[in-house]
């Protein structure tokens, strides 16, 4: 019998390895995999790349595991939030690598990745500094630049229901980045807000098909919070 | 001094949801671009985007109405209309990138007459310079338009020959809306197509460094 669904935080971060790059889902936070972070700040896993559309916020969360020097390198499109302290600190003492990244080609890298495409043309970001020392090329008339997949050893997601396939459903803005960084990852590792039986997920309004999925959690915390 | 009355905020959007046509799908950027939804009524159907895969957004919520799990890319908290959507982020920026928003309103720090736009740094040396979504939606929408003040506060020009700040993508800005003018960017140049009451060509070149011109 199939059943990803795992009892504990511990079972879920089960060999995180240093070096990892980890993709981080959620916009805001919405979506945004909170308790799986704060599980992977236990875990202890160092020296990570993490990918995620802002650099965190406050002294929480993904803020959090940078100040306490488990993160190398940040990919991102938007470094800025509400509260980016950790962040600014970090990378004005040159104790974090910045790659910043358009929001459209992030997102477009790590589905690319999902999907097997190592790289691809984009004209987002032609003319500016996105585009230094990459290679340009005329595509009937138009200038495009090459981007490259942005793989997860790691992808920590966030969805309203799953069952022990790891069928999930995602709750309005809270799809986000979930369901291109269960695609993109090797080990992607859930938190779910409500588990359902198997077959009780109409197969019509499953957002993300459980061949993404490893390890389902259980994680009913409610509403997300202000940002 | 007051020779003429320049366009405020709200006229500024008003402006540009005026030359808004039904049927149109659009994204609106940060600032005032934001506040042009307010002046579309809700008859004239047009379909307004969020990065973060919000397609068919509506009024504002009251605040006992709101729904937690419903943000703009703003991280402000919108409403659906009937027939609104989701989707996730990838396929939300396909929308953008694959040319299918007929319309994308962004603020801007500089315009160039050849429509080149720099919106994201203000200087090569930026600390963790933050793009989010605009170079894809600058490249991407079939058209953009930028509402922004015509000049800084200090009173430099922003329609510039050549942008000074680092650029968000280039030749793509197709119309301007400032405080002062509404402005077509052309082959030529931008084009004047309307000026704050009692505003001359002058007074206004004075306020640009860019050359205007008067349409044909």
């Amino acid at each position: 019998m199939i059943d990803k669904i795992v009892l504990s935080m511990a079972d879920a971060m089960a060999g995180i390895e240093d070096g990892s790059t980890v993709l981080l889902a959620g916009f805001g936070s919405v979506g945004q995999p909170n308790a799986l972070i704060d599980g992977l700040i236990e875990q202890g896993a160092k020296d990570l790349t993490v990918a995620a559309n802002n650099a965190g916020s406050g002294h929480v969360g993904l803020a959090r595991l940078m100040e306490l020097g488990r993160v190398r390198k940040i990919v991102c499109s938007f470094p800025r939030s509400s509260d980016p302290v950790v962040f600014e600190t970090l990378y004005k003492e040159g104790k974090i690598e910045l790659e910043i990244v358009p929001q459209g080609t992030i997102a477009e890298r790590i589905r690319a990745a999902g999907a097997g495409v190592p790289q691809f043309f984009t004209a987002t970001g032609v003319g500016t500094k996105m585009a230094v020392g990459k290679e340009h090329r005329e595509i009937d008339g138009r200038t495009y630049i090459l981007e490259s997949a942005l793989h997860g050893d790691v992808g920590l997601v966030e969805a309203w229901e799953a069952d022990r396939w790891g069928n999930l459903t995602f709750k309005l803005a809270g799809r986000n980045f979930n369901p291109i960084v269960a695609m993109a990852s090797k080990l992607t590792i859930v938190q779910s807000q409500h588990i359902r039986a198997l077959g009780d997920i109409d197969p019509d309004h499953v957002h993300t098909p459980g061949i993404f999925v490893n390890r389902v959690l259980h994680v009913p915390y409610g509403d997300p919070g202000s940002f | 001094m007051s020779d003429f009355t320049p366009f405020n905020r709200v006229q500024m959007a008003k402006n540009a949801a005026a030359d808004i046509p039904e049927g149109w799908y659009v994204n609106l950027g940060i600032g005032i671009p934001t506040a042009v939804a307010d002046h579309v009524p809700m008859e004239r159907e047009v379909i307004f985007h969020s990065e973060n895969g919000v397609l068919g957004m509506g009024p504002a919520p009251a605040k006992e109405n709101i729904e937690p799990w419903l943000i703009n890319a703003g991280k402000q908290y919108v409403t659906l209309r009937p027939g609104g959507s989701i989707c996730h982020h990838a396929d939300s920026f396909a929308m953008i990138r694959g040319g299918h928003l007929d319309l994308c309103v962004l603020g801007a720090f500089q315009v160039a007459d050849n429509g080149d736009i720099a919106n994201w740094a203000t200087s090569d040396n930026d600390t963790a310079p933050a793009v989010g979504g605009a170079m894809d939606l600058a490249a991407g929408a079939k058209r953009l338009w930028v509402i922004m003040d015509h000049t800084t506060k200090s009173g430099e020009a922003k329609l510039v020959t050549k942008c000074s700040y680092p650029l968000t993508a280039m030749a793509c800005v197709k119309r301007v809306y400032t405080n002062l003018a509404t402005l077509d960017v052309t082959d030529r140049g931008f084009v004047v197509v309307a000026m704050a009451p009692g505003l001359t060509l002058e007074n206004l070149q004075a306020r640009t460094e860019a050359k205007l011109h008067l349409p044909a």
